[in-house]
């Protein structure tokens, strides 16, 4: 194993549920104000994941208000203090930039079937 | 100052305790042999030469042979020499070490051969705008402009920024913070880029300007 290969081993977490874009997820950001902490939930579908060690991202989208709103979040953040999987989503892309033309309706997710 | 050779292995990020991502660039630093000791009697200056990786016993010259073995070593990759005060501090043979060079959060000042640009454009070699993608420009969307004058001066004045060949030269990149020393394998992780490519070779050296 190489050295970058190893550092990102070190700083990988093992304490997250897995998911796959399509999705639904809760989100819970840990938010330092001052010396006080708190946590804060972003909830939404999941549109894209990337990959590469401890460097792997993934995109939450939701609408609120009426307005789109994504957010990247690094996979591996400490500040991340939990994932919870609301549901699971029957997609046929990996990436779903498709949603952002969608919106109400047509913007559901059809739920996939555990087997 | 005394200073390593290394080679860059290439770049990832870290995290924080405070959960910033902070980009790294991971170089091997070390082991380094100290080659020769240079003093002022005998060759001028105070100074010490310092070998780094290895080269085939076969690529290497008998000259270039004779002079590593007195360290005790065979051929290095590279020698690099550093201006000390007092070399006589050091051995011939002495084995150098990230660890003992340098502590997490110093400053150091990093030296490399930059990527090689070929003949690159004026855009990408000097950072100009070019010029507007529609109201009328035609087949000089990235060209440079005007580059003088009329008759008056008559000429194109020297050290005009044009096209021509960009990188592949040596530069200094000044106070890049140590994020973490890894002594076990030899390896440092500095903030920030860092000039070359990967497995190109760098010197380091504790910053000279460092604040504080």
């Amino acid at each position: 194993m190489n050295v970058i290969d190893r550092l990102e081993a070190q700083q990988t977490r093992s304490d997250l549920p897995e998911f796959r874009p399509g999705d639904t997820l809760r989100v819970h950001v840990r938010i330092v104000e001052g010396d006080k902490e708190r946590i804060q939930v972003f909830e939404g579908v999941c549109i894209r994941k990337t990959k590469g060690g401890n460097r792997a991202t993934f995109t939450v989208r939701k609408t609120s208000y009426g307005v789109g709103v994504e957010r990247t979040f690094p996979l591996h953040s400490p500040r991340l203090d939990k994932i919870e999987v609301k549901s699971q989503g029957h997609v046929r892309q990996s990436r779903l930039y498709y949603l952002r033309e969608l919106t109400g309706r047509a913007a559901r997710i059809r739920a996939r079937k555990l087997k | 100052m005394l200073g390593l050779i290394g080679k860059k292995i290439g770049m990832t990020q870290r995290f924080s305790d405070d959960g910033e991502a902070i980009p790294v660039t991971v170089v091997q630093a070390g082991p380094c042999t100290v080659v020769q000791v240079r003093t002022k009697d005998h060759d001028g200056y105070d100074a010490l030469q310092v070998g780094f990786g290895s080269k085939r016993e076969k690529l290497a010259s008998k000259a270039v042979k004779g002079h590593a073995e007195k360290s005790g070593r065979g051929p290095f990759a590279v020698l690099a020499e550093f201006r000390l005060d007092k070399p006589g501090d050091y051995e011939v043979g002495q084995e150098l070490l990230v660890g003992d060079l340098f502590r997490n959060g110093d400053m150091v000042d990093v030296t490399g051969t930059t990527k090689g640009r070929g003949f690159a454009g004026v855009v990408k070699r000097y950072g100009f705008a070019g010029q507007s993608a529609t109201h009328g420009t035609h087949e000089s969307f990235r060209g440079g402009g005007a580059i003088g004058a009329c008759a008056y001066p008559g000429r194109v004045f020297k050290g005009k920024r044009m096209p021509g060949r960009m990188g592949g030269v040596r530069r200094t990149v000044q106070n890049l913070q140590v994020v973490e020393v890894v002594s076990e394998d030899n390896v440092l992780l500095i903030r920030g880029a860092v000039p070359g490519g990967r497995d190109s070779q760098v010197v380091l050296r504790p910053a000279i300007k460092a604040a504080g």
